[in-house]
């Protein structure tokens, strides 16, 4: 089993590749719709701006392939970008749609709050999940953003409080996503990843 | 509200090397830069930052070197900075393996660097670094190292910084700055109360009750300190559980 990272130009894909190969995982970046089209398991990482993400997508042909396996079935983690680009749009880039695989917008956290949400948050749990199996309740994780899916939804397994509750981690069918940073969250993180990397196998 | 404060060791580098010094002179050599990487990251450290302070010098292909070794020790984000004067250094500190860059001189010396940066890589990327000196009842800012008044108040500096992209403030207090006394809290509160992304506090740390009073009355969102960590004079572990018995909110590490 190889983990495909999509690497658009702006991604971080540096540091979740050395977090994957810390556990023992294969990688491979790609730029190019065929291998997306083959790939056995998909990764998107982000950080940056959804206009970005999203035109980078467009630019290079990548999102029907993507949305293609990913409706076939194949296993996908999308991290703190990759989370929100899952949504129908976000206010960061009000003319662009998202992937529209969940319904709802991606806001601006409120103002009420220091921002960018830059730290380390914990999780309030909403159901079971798979991604935070062996994590405590109380952990940390490494959060930086200051938009966040804030229309909590059935798929929203845990929330994170910061100005107002939005979705830290979600899963739907093979759709894994967080908010958060799994490859800068320590010991919690690498959990998270390997719960991922159990899900591929 | 459950963000943690952070603890953030700092590596001051030159030529590959780590270095310390009191005042920002009188540099020594104070180890490997990876070696130290890794043993911050298994004590609990909330982050890491690594600055060049060779950076007016012709060393960018080692100091990038540097970001990759370091980065490959870490499961936790890393601030890399010192000399970067263009959107082009920024992509290839990030490129090596930074989570986010520092802005220092260049962005005194041309501002509209803060939101090209910004633009590019995100608020999230861009810390804006302000050393600090005290000049009679004003808090002035100084760059080249420590070594030059830039004719800006500090304060001002910052709310500017934030206009234009950047997403955290990392103030240097430059008196306090070796001295072990303690953080500046009054400057620290003046730019946290004045700004609204997170102020990391650097310089003058030695104690843990310095770091509590940092938290509390300079209201910093994270605490950074270099030399203390490097000597093992304070370990990053108990002054976590210091904080925590305190009632203030960090990540314990296992």
């Amino acid at each position: 089993m190889k983990i495909t990272l999509l690497d658009y130009g702006a991604g971080n894909v540096a540091s979740v590749e050395r977090a994957l190969q810390r556990l023992g995982a294969q990688s491979q970046r790609t730029t190019t719709p065929e291998c997306i089209a083959n790939a056995q398991a998909l990764l998107l990482p982000g950080v940056g701006h959804f206009e970005t993400l999203m035109r980078a997508l467009d630019d290079r042909k990548l999102r029907a392939p993507l949305l293609d396996a990913i409706r076939r079935g194949v296993p996908f983690l999308g991290i703190c970008l990759g989370l929100q680009a899952l949504y129908a749009a976000s206010d960061e880039a009000p003319g662009l749609s998202g992937l529209q695989l969940l319904p709802g917008r991606v806001r601006a956290l409120p103002s009420v709050v220091k921002l960018p949400h830059m730290g380390w948050n914990r999780l309030l749990a909403k159901r079971k999940s798979v991604l935070l199996e062996g994590v405590d309740a109380d952990a940390f994780f490494y959060f930086a953003h200051t938009y966040a899916a804030t229309d909590a939804s059935q798929e929203t397994v845990s929330a994170c409080n910061y100005g107002t509750e939005f979705v830290a981690v979600l899963e739907k069918d093979n759709i894994c996503a967080v908010q958060f940073h799994p490859e800068k969250s320590g010991e919690a993180g690498a959990q998270v990843l390997r719960n991922f990397l159990r899900l591929c196998a | 509200m459950s963000l943690a404060r952070r603890i953030i060791p700092c590596l001051d580098v030159d030529g590959g090397r780590v270095v310390k010094g009191v005042n920002f002179v009188g540099l020594r050599d104070a180890g490997d830069p990876a070696a130290l990487a890794a043993r911050y990251n298994a004590e609990g450290a909330d982050e890491l930052v690594v600055l060049d302070i060779a950076a007016s010098r012709d060393y960018r292909p080692t100091f990038l070197e540097t970001i990759r070794r370091v980065a490959a020790e870490l499961a936790i984000p890393l601030t890399a900075g010192g000399g970067i004067r263009s959107v082009e250094d920024a992509r290839s500190v990030l490129r090596a393996g930074a989570d986010k860059i520092t802005l220092n001189t260049a962005a005194v010396a041309r501002p509209e660097l803060i939101s090209e940066t910004s633009l590019e890589f995100g608020a999230q990327a861009v810390v804006l670094a302000i050393d600090v000196k005290r000049v009679e009842d004003e808090w002035m800012v100084i760059v080249r190292g420590g070594r030059e008044p830039a004719n800006r108040e500090a304060v001002a500096w910052a709310k500017q910084g934030v206009e234009r992209g950047a997403g955290e403030i990392l103030v240097t207090s430059m008196g306090q700055d070796g001295m072990q006394t303690g953080f500046d809290a009054a400057l620290t509160v003046a730019i946290s109360s004045a700004v609204s992304v997170p102020v990391i506090a650097s310089g003058g740390a030695k104690l843990p009750a310095h770091f509590a009073e940092i938290f509390t009355n300079g209201r910093a969102d994270a605490a950074l300190a270099a030399s203390i960590f490097h000597d093992s004079v304070q370990s990053i572990r108990e002054l976590k559980h210091f904080l925590s018995a305190r009632g203030i909110l960090v990540r314990l590490p296992c």
